[in-house]
């Protein structure tokens, strides 16, 4: 029987068996086996966490292979990994080693300035970071089968992905509801392909999953995100920056899942050690914040 | 007569895409949360998704007993790609199984990663055309006892196949706008409720 390998339906629906879980940036296998033992439905395996590459300074590029595939060795749920943004080779070497998904991401330091990846044109599914319609539909137009917002990475605070999460939501609402006749002049005002656009009104809906990303730091975090629409959560430095990775890693995929109970939520929160430090947004200086990388 | 319920274990993966299913066929859904809500379905889709959540979570929140209880007692289950492997009896290369509910052995992710992950024309016995299957990360039935009837196979791997009131699939019926493999589960559920009401 013939078989077709990367179609549309196989990388958006690989995107869609990750809903209502937690994926957890790892950067070695003893961290990766403790995000699957409590749960985590994906790891993001990376050299550093977000933190640490703000800490770190220079250029954040793709991790070793090694650490890809001492990850890829110890866990059996899929393994995802970050390219820098048009980084054409590092994808492609993501996608030879047999990682199940690429982050395009702005965590790392941009290899293109211009241009995004062509990601329709490869058979691993990608997921992009996006802060408002226009990028969503965008990042959907070059191929990605999966968004998440961007937030602000590395930061412990979750302001950036709640404002994203939201700014998405309200424009999708809008488009929804538009006449047919409005919609062009909208493509234009959001700098979103047409097609995408109409492809929303249609189903009402995103035509791929988002999930939240960028500031979740705790259980409530998790939680705040899934109800403000998120499909599911992206947690970086959160989990193993933590006091007790382990349990942070346990309460936020509970909370993630009941995320409407809150006597849940309170008992999961309590006695868990405190959070990852924070960072105030608006004692970032521009070049410091990683939302504003990519288009 | 009332409408017939169908419910979606509500824990992890693609649980709305069943729904919209349910619904395209004139049934009610119910997402089940909790396992006090089993009992009002008349039927239980376990989805797609990481079979290891959902393990962890089917743990914790009591879901583990009480998903034995709803099967000992014949009502119907349909079990999709990691809900097959929730289902099955044995898993290759595992030291325990799951629910152990059907008299199957699995294979996890067993033709290969997601850059493997496939779709075909499958040949689904019960059903006329070939089905549109998407396979993501899929299991395979590598043995299966002598009560199961086998469905579907790709390359000689049995990916869809049933027991008694049981019900499971490698692939995703629920990806796609074809309602027939789900007919089929609802064929069951209506079978076991005439059987209940006699």
């Amino acid at each position: 029987m013939e078989k077709l390998l990367g179609t549309e339906e196989v990388k958006r629906g690989m995107a869609q068996m990750q809903k209502g879980g937690v994926i957890m940036d790892v950067v070695n296998a003893e961290q990766a086996k403790i995000a699957e033992a409590s749960g985590a439905v994906a790891v993001m395996a990376l050299e550093r966490v977000p933190s640490d590459i703000r800490k770190a300074g220079g250029v954040a590029r793709m991790a070793d292979p090694r650490i890809m595939e001492e990850v890829m060795n110890a866990v059996s749920i899929p393994v995802m990994a970050k390219a820098r943004i048009g980084h054409i080779t590092e994808a492609r070497v993501l996608e030879a080693m047999g990682v199940d998904y690429i982050d395009e991401s702005e965590v790392l330091t941009p290899a293109d300035e211009e241009f995004h990846l062509l990601k329709s044109d490869f058979t691993v599914p990608f997921v992009c970071g996006c802060r408002d319609l226009g990028e969503a539909a965008r990042r959907i137009g070059e191929g990605a089968s999966m968004l998440r917002t961007k937030g602000e990475p590395g930061t412990g605070n979750i302001v950036e992905a709640v404002r994203h999460m939201r700014k998405v939501n309200a424009q999708v609402r809008k488009v929804v509801r538009m006449n047919d006749d409005e919609l062009m002049t909208e493509a234009k005002n959001l700098g979103a392909p047409y097609e995408i656009l109409k492809q929303i009104k249609e189903a009402g809906k995103l035509p791929v999953v988002n999930f939240a990303a960028g500031g979740v730091a705790t259980p409530a975090d998790a939680a705040l995100m899934m109800e403000l629409g998120a499909d599911g959560v992206f947690v970086g430095s959160g989990i193993f920056k933590s006091e007790s990775p382990e349990k942070f890693a346990n309460a936020i995929v509970q909370a993630t899942t009941y995320y409407t109970d809150y006597d849940l939520i309170g008992k999961l929160s309590k006695e868990l050690g405190s959070a990852m430090k924070g960072i105030e947004i608006s004692k970032l200086g521009n070049e410091d914040r990683m939302q504003e990388r990519g288009w | 007569m009332t409408k017939l319920t169908i419910g979606v274990l509500g824990l992890q993966g693609a649980i709305e895409e069943h729904v919209k299913h349910i619904h395209d066929l004139g049934l009610q859904s119910l997402i089940v949360k909790k396992p006090e809500q089993l009992k009002d379905v008349n039927g239980l889709i376990l989805p797609g998704g990481e079979s290891t959540t959902m393990r962890k979570l089917i743990d914790r929140y009591r879901f583990f007993e009480a998903l034995k209880e709803f099967s000992n007692k014949g009502i119907p289950i349909f079990g999709t790609c990691a809900g097959m492997v929730l289902i099955a009896k044995e898993i290759i290369d595992s030291y325990t199984s799951h629910l152990n509910l059907m008299d199957i052995s699995v294979k996890r992710n067993a033709f290969g990663r997601q850059v493997d992950s496939f779709v075909t024309a499958l040949d689904v016995k019960g059903l006329n055309d070939p089905f549109n299957a998407i396979f993501i990360r899929a299991p395979y039935i590598e043995s299966a006892g002598k009560n199961v009837e086998i469905l579907a196979t790709y390359n000689g791997k049995i990916v869809a196949a049933k027991q008694d009131h049981i019900l499971v699939s490698s692939f995703h019926p629920e990806l796609t706008d074809d309602n027939r493999f789900l007919e089929l589960f609802v064929e069951m559920v209506k079978e076991q409720k005439v059987e209940m009401v006699k």
